[in-house]
């Protein structure tokens, strides 16, 4: 076949890719605050008294866990007009990643709570440290170390879904991605860089989330 | 006058489901056949090839599995095959199972305590007896756990192939909302056949974790 690859469409295009990478940077940060904060509300849920409200947050996780993204964000975008919010795709696509995440943000903190035993907390009072520096040195701390790898590993997951919002046309890389694509026919160069736009985001994403651990959650050696 | 979801529906909805577990099942099984051989040239001890391998399996999981497919499918395209749909889909899938099953069976060939090996050799045993014999069968029961779950990622991931225009159960649960104008009842419809496919194998892994846990404590 005569099909001769050209990627200067891809270099000519590359401004407006790099805002769509910045799209889906913000997008996938939108989603992963939400989903921090239903992971939190959920994880006191799930461990309330109420069998009923425990219930509804188990349910909600075994739902979310075992459905294709792509049909929660369809289904969000048609059921969410209908309790009142009419919202732009952009902002529809964030709630799905927000309440996808969480689900998941859901059973990661949880693992981090559970992983602080009670005896530490005996320990720390014993010690003579108030309720303050406890709750700082001897909950928040060992339990952010704990779960710090799987919930940065989690935002760079949540970041590679957000490509799966171009379906309702939010904002983001893929979405640009594609109307690059339609624009000059040229497919596989444009997903082919596309791609390689998406490996050196989660690669950034690494790198910094391991600088950061270094930074904050390195033992002490002294 | 918009047809409503009937029986008639429910049916196409079904045999996009068919799709889904016949794409599901080609891409595990030819997953699984070249995800054993990334395992292996993961740990084959040679440095070159181990950063080779290394950097493939970066890629797939560095990158959303929708491009992986999007490359695939143009990228056949281009090679002037005239493949079908399924078959380029299956292909996209397949190599990014390669992967990802490649990567968690590295770790489980790696969590055969060494001891196993040196065992093996001390008795004279060569590579492929030491592998079949001796560490695979060990490392197969503590990827279990692992490898369902991928598999369920799997299942759901399949639903990409709908916006490369496959018709599996997401994209008939597309099509079939554009008709009836039902567009929550038919994703809701959707959404539990994915449910009903994926809760039972979760389960099932998730005890299985537990149950080697255990195991691993005594």
């Amino acid at each position: 076949m005569g099909y001769t690859l050209d990627f200067s469409v891809v270099w000519h295009a590359m401004p407006t890719l790099l805002w769509g990478c910045v799209g889906t940077l913000g997008l996938a940060l939108a989603g992963m605050t939400l989903a921090m904060v239903i992971g939190v509300a959920g994880v006191a849920a799930r461990d309330s008294k109420a069998a009923w409200l425990r219930a509804v947050v188990i349910g909600f996780v075994e739902i979310v866990r075992n459905t294709p993204f792509l049909v929660q964000i369809f289904f969000l975008f048609f059921a969410l007009p209908l309790i009142g919010l009419k919202l732009n795709p952009t902002a529809t696509a964030i709630i799905a990643l927000g309440v996808n995440g969480g689900a998941y943000a859901i059973e990661i903190i949880r693992g981090g709570v559970q992983s602080i035993h009670r005896g530490q907390l005996e320990a720390g009072y014993a010690l003579g440290l108030h309720k303050g520096q406890v709750f700082r040195f001897i909950v928040l701390k060992p339990a952010l170390r704990a779960i710090y790898p799987s919930l940065t590993g989690q935002f760079i997951m949540l970041t590679l879904t957000s490509s799966i919002c171009s379906a309702v046309s939010a904002y983001e890389l893929t979405s640009v991605a594609q109307r690059i694509e339609s624009d000059t026919f040229r497919s596989f160069e444009v997903y082919f860089s596309v791609t390689f736009l998406y490996l050196a985001i989660s690669w950034l994403l690494m790198l910094g989330f391991a600088a950061i651990s270094y930074r904050f959650f390195s033992h002490p050696t002294r | 006058m918009a047809p409503h979801f009937g029986l008639a529906e429910f049916g196409f909805l079904l045999r996009g489901l068919q799709w889904t577990m016949l794409l599901t099942l080609v891409a595990f099984v030819g997953g699984c056949t070249a995800g054993l051989a990334v395992a292996l040239l993961r740990t084959c001890g040679h440095k070159g090839v181990e950063w080779i391998v290394r950097v493939y399996i970066g890629i797939f999981q560095g990158t959303p599995l929708l491009l992986q497919l999007f490359v695939v499918y143009y990228g056949l395209a281009l090679t002037g095959l005239k493949l079908d749909a399924f078959v380029a889909v299956a292909i996209g899938f397949t190599v990014n199972a390669s992967a990802f099953l490649g990567e968690i069976w590295r770790g489980a060939i790696q969590a055969v305590p060494l001891g196993q090996t040196e065992a093996a050799m001390a008795l004279g045993l060569h590579y492929s007896s030491r592998m079949r014999d001796i560490v695979l069968p060990q490392a197969i029961r503590i990827s279990l756990p692992a490898t369902i779950g991928y598999l369920v990622q799997l299942i759901k991931g399949t639903s990409l192939a709908a916006i490369v225009g496959f018709i599996e159960l997401a994209r008939a649960g597309q099509i079939v909302s554009n008709q009836t104008f039902q567009p929550l009842l038919v994703f809701g419809v959707v959404g539990a056949m994915y449910f009903v496919l994926c809760w039972p194998l979760s389960w099932w892994g998730s005890r299985m974790e537990a149950r080697l846990a255990l195991a691993g404590q005594r």
